[in-house]
């Protein structure tokens, strides 16, 4: 098989000629390591050739040092890839392994199989075709097993290889081979969505039914992996779909040229095709699709082109150009299914980015409906996510975007979850459906507006937000702050923990999930009151960057002044006129903030109040000060 | 109606979009030019994302005063004929003590002059995207290499805070001193590449190519005496070998192999046959186990 093929020194110009017109198959292999994944995967590049004498003696080497195989070559040892890994003895993250047949190149995406590495797994198999799911023949269908096929078939992969590994073991039996398969279909017929499942007999460690036949299973007379890999058909897959291009860049060299580049995600397009562009829904006709090797009469999902329209019509970075036979919709709010790929914990309410292949948007995530036990695959009421966990939930976007839903189109449903702080990547979304309650809200436009309630009362409306750490002193200064406001005839109202907490918001705890709702809530309340034309003060220890930035994004420029009141925690904690860190010291109150929970601190607040060098009454003065310079 | 399309096809197409989802989303970025084979290709696809206008970056190359002449040569000639803003940045430093691998050591040279002058031409020019020829199956370390990597502000690599990457939707925003490494060719490996040449007719320096060449054998490694700084030791005389090279790098720090391969379908047919992996012919990788990890977490590219 694979290079070595005598071709290759006879004719090297027909055997490039061949190669040249090979294809491309993505798969992923999931199993822990006991299943023999690494095992399987290195018995598969062994067997294609492509292992280099360096690289083999190298391999040789390291089994008989650190092998498991008692001197034996231990294929396990070619796949783990960084130092850490190696001496730990596991796959951390997902490495890519590439190898080659004379009909197609492979690239393999090898991921771990603990539960704590379901996001791993999940980024390995968003870009996968085929699945590989092996089991252990003498332990049968596991939990782990469950879990690695939810987990694929969740992010899009439609074929699955079951395979039934170290059959050595039980002395290549056809009947543990038959229940085992069995077990697998009553489980996945119902529980998944997939085209297909293949189970083969493998032994990776011997070599059985890897590349060819094995003579051990005589009564087996399927195809072994690597056939079933190069012959499954998967192309037509995408190609199949409406046509959906995602607009990356325009391309504008001169006045004559204006070109909307992309990789066409779905479908098929030709010359003279009717498109339809959205979210806008303005339509037109390809003129070209231009490429440098020259203009395509015919361009399919997969390949990255340039398209000129006959219509000098509006596109930019984000739009979607689809088939105006199939468009797709758009919308600004979806049910969603959400994995969770962050330390720090999925906080409903809360401000993300949303990232598609169509648009970067802000996004709140809604409160969770369920979550899904990646185990059992049962439904279970929670608040809020963890790493590696997976449930659903509404979300809202601050525009609209186009969309399919996942299930007809992964490229079109897909999106990423970015914390606006850390600019981490925290999770990823799959869109179900759109919900309909933007179209049924209409807003309904006032005649007594903001500016004219503002200007009844000679004042200009603000949200002055005081944060800081609990004892920092931002009580005592609003409290002057709003007399003194008063008694120059200002019109204002203070918004605090005491006339929040008691009322409003008296159904949520000190959480992270709800601490975020808590300043949501205040958020918006305070946007009412500035609507009302006040000055309105709201006072919270408001400990996340992210909430803060929320209630600023809600104003407009220039509305919103950050006060920091910025007391050091040793001074708070000396003070402490309620008692509250000799409590919390003690253990008596949990995600008590400075001492059990994190506070960030402002980096560019409006106002920043040094308590160890003002009075509170200067720092009231300081604030009406920058009101009146702002 | 299908669009078949080939693994290559397929691997250009990938790496036409990561190029394009760069520019749409970098403020100020650079395409770094190492003059070999992986950069050619890198280049080939520039050419051909943004068309029918120019890429719309620079590109660029950290010499470090030792690179084959052959390799200047034909970087300035590509540079004038596609048109190209090309920048060459040299370690001022380095350059100043006359940094030479032969006194000061391969790894000395290659931390100053490459690694240390990479960080210094990103700073200067505030580069914040940077794009490299890289791919995962060159090395162990690499395979787990994102497409978009980050780095920090001392240029360092953490692989154990990478961002998952899911799809092909990447996410490029950074935090305040941060640089982003993208790698349009990761996926592809060297038989790809070779491929992808042959079929597109991608220029190439002549020194992959046999030929009759000055050589003297060290330490088992064949060292061309590319011009008159190379030290002749004791009784030492340059021989003619045909010779070719798999990889190139700095002249004294990349070994010759002999052969008589001197057109592009024999070195595919060459490299298919021998069975020893490309960076054997690079010194540096044998320092030490995961040395390319190292340096890589060191800021090395």
């Amino acid at each position: 098989m694979a290079h070595v093929s005598d071709l290759i020194s006879e004719d090297i110009e027909s055997y490039l000629a061949a190669h040249e017109q090979k294809e491309l198959l993505r798969f992923i292999t999931c199993g822990s390591v006991d299943d023999g994944k690494s095992t399987l995967i290195g018995r598969m590049l062994y067997e294609s050739h492509m292992l280099f004498d360096d690289h083999l003696a190298a391999l040789e080497a390291d089994s008989k040092k650190v092998g498991t195989q008692e001197g034996e070559i231990d294929f396990a040892l070619l796949v783990d890839g960084l130092a850490a890994e190696r001496e730990q003895g596991i796959t951390i993250d997902v490495a890519y392994r590439f190898f080659s047949t004379d009909k197609r190149k492979y690239i393999v995406a090898d991921t771990p199989g603990h539960e704590e590495y379901t996001r791993n797994m999940a980024t390995g198999a968003s870009t996968a075709d085929v699945a590989i799911i092996l089991v252990d023949a003498s332990q049968g269908v596991l939990t782990q097993t469950r879990r690695h096929s939810f987990i694929v078939s969740m992010v899009g992969v439609k074929r699955i290889i079951l395979a039934v590994n170290k059959l050595d073991l039980v002395d290549y039996s056809e009947d543990v081979f038959n229940q085992i398969k069995a077990d697998y279909h009553n489980f996945a017929d119902e529980a998944l969505t997939l085209e297909e499942i293949t189970a083969i007999p493998i032994s990776a460690l011997k070599g059985d039914n890897i590349v060819g036949p094995s003579e051990n299973t005589p009564w087996y007379d399927g195809q072994s992996i690597m056939q079933y890999l190069e012959t499954v058909e998967v192309a037509a897959d995408s190609q199949s779909r409406p046509f959906r291009m995602p607009v990356q860049w325009v391309n504008r060299p001169n006045r004559e040229f204006r070109g909307f580049t992309g990789l066409i995600g779905s479908g098929c397009i030709s010359k003279g095709d009717r498109i339809r562009v959205l979210p806008s829904g303005t339509e037109s006709n390809v003129a070209r699709i231009v490429t440098y090797d020259g203009d395509l009469e015919l361009a399919g999902a997969g390949r990255s082109v340039t398209i000129t329209l006959t219509d000098e019509i509006d596109i930019s970075r984000g739009d979607i150009i689809a088939s105006a036979e199939s468009p797709c919709s758009s919308a600004d709010q979806f049910q969603a299914r959400i994995l969770w790929m962050d330390d720090e914990a999925m906080a409903p309410g809360r401000q993300y980015l949303f990232k598609s292949n169509s648009q970067t948007t802000s996004m709140t995530l809604g409160s969770l409906k369920h979550k899904i036990d990646v185990n059992t695959l049962e439904e279970l009421p929670a608040k809020s996510l963890d790493m590696n966990e997976i449930g659903v939930c509404n979300i809202s976007l601050s525009s609209r975007v186009a969309f399919d839903s996942y299930d007809d189109d992964p490229v079109m449903g897909g999106f990423v979850i970015v914390n606006r702080m850390t600019n981490n990547t925290v999770g990823m979304g799959l869109i179900d459906y759109a919900l309909r309650r933007a179209d049924n809200i209409h807003w309904q436009s006032m005649d007594v507006t903001k500016q004219s309630r503002a200007e009844q009362k000679s004042q200009r409306p603000r949200l002055i937000w005081f944060t800081g750490l609990s004892g920092s002193g931002k009580s005592s200064i609003a409290n002057i702050l709003e007399k003194k406001l008063q008694s120059m005839g200002r019109h204002t109202i203070t918004l605090d923990g005491d006339n929040i907490r008691h009322g409003l918001n008296r159904d949520l705890g000190f959480t992270k999930p709800d601490r975020v709702e808590n300043i949501r809530r205040v958020a918006e309340t305070s946007k009412l009151m500035v609507e009302a034309g006040l000055i309105c003060i709201s006072s919270f220890i408001s400990p996340f960057a992210n909430e803060r930035e929320m209630a600023r994004n809600l104003m407009q420029e220039n509305e919103f002044v950050e006060v920091f009141v910025d007391t050091p925690l040793e001074v708070c904690e000396q003070r402490d006129v309620k008692g509250l860190y000799a409590k919390a010291r003690a253990g008596g109150l949990p995600n008590f903030t400075g001492i059990s929970s994190p506070y960030e601190a402002p980096v560019n607040p409006e106002v920043r109040i040094d308590t160890t060098s003002m009075t509170a009454e200067e720092a009231a003065e300081a604030i009406i000060d920058y009101l009146s310079r702002s | 109606m299908q669009d078949r399309m080939t693994h290559l096809q397929r691997l250009e197409a990938e790496a036409i979009h990561i190029m394009r989802e760069v520019v749409a989303e970098a403020e100020n970025p650079v395409m770094l030019y190492s003059i070999g084979k992986d950069s050619s290709v890198m280049l080939h696809i520039a050419m051909k994302a943004f068309y029918p206008a120019k890429p719309p970056f620079p590109i660029m190359h950290i010499d470090t005063m030792w690179k084959f002449s052959e390799m200047v040569e034909f970087r300035d000639k590509m540079a004038e004929d596609l048109g190209l803003d090309l920048i060459v940045h040299i370690n001022p430093e380095g350059k100043e003590m006359g940094m030479n691998p032969f006194i000061h050591g391969s790894s000395t040279h290659t931390d100053v002059m490459k690694t240390q002058g990479l960080k210094q031409a990103l700073d200067k020019y505030e580069f914040d995207v940077a794009f490299g020829g890289a791919r995962r199956d060159e090395e162990k370390s690499r395979a787990k290499e994102r497409i978009f990597s980050f780095r920090n502000e001392n240029h360092n690599w953490d692989p154990k805070r990478q961002r998952p990457e899911l799809w092909n939707v990447y996410n490029s925003r950074k935090n305040q001193g941060e640089s982003i490494r993208v790698f349009p060719l990761s996926n592809w490996t060297e038989l790809d590449i070779w491929q992808y040449i042959h079929l597109e007719n991608i220029p190439i320096v002549p020194l992959y190519l046999a030929k009759p060449r000055p050589v003297v054998e060290r330490d088992g490694v064949l060292i061309l005496v590319d011009d008159d700084r190379l030290p002749l030791n004791e009784g030492e005389e340059p021989m003619m070998k045909t010779v070719r090279f798999r990889t190139l790098g700095c002249y004294p720090l990349t070994g010759a192999v002999e052969s008589y391969a001197d057109t592009l379908p024999e070195v595919i047919q060459e490299m298919l046959l021998t069975t020893t992996s490309e960076r054997q012919g690079r010194v540096i990788d044998f320092d030490s186990t995961a040395s390319m990890e190292k340096k890589k977490q060191e800021g090395y590219f």
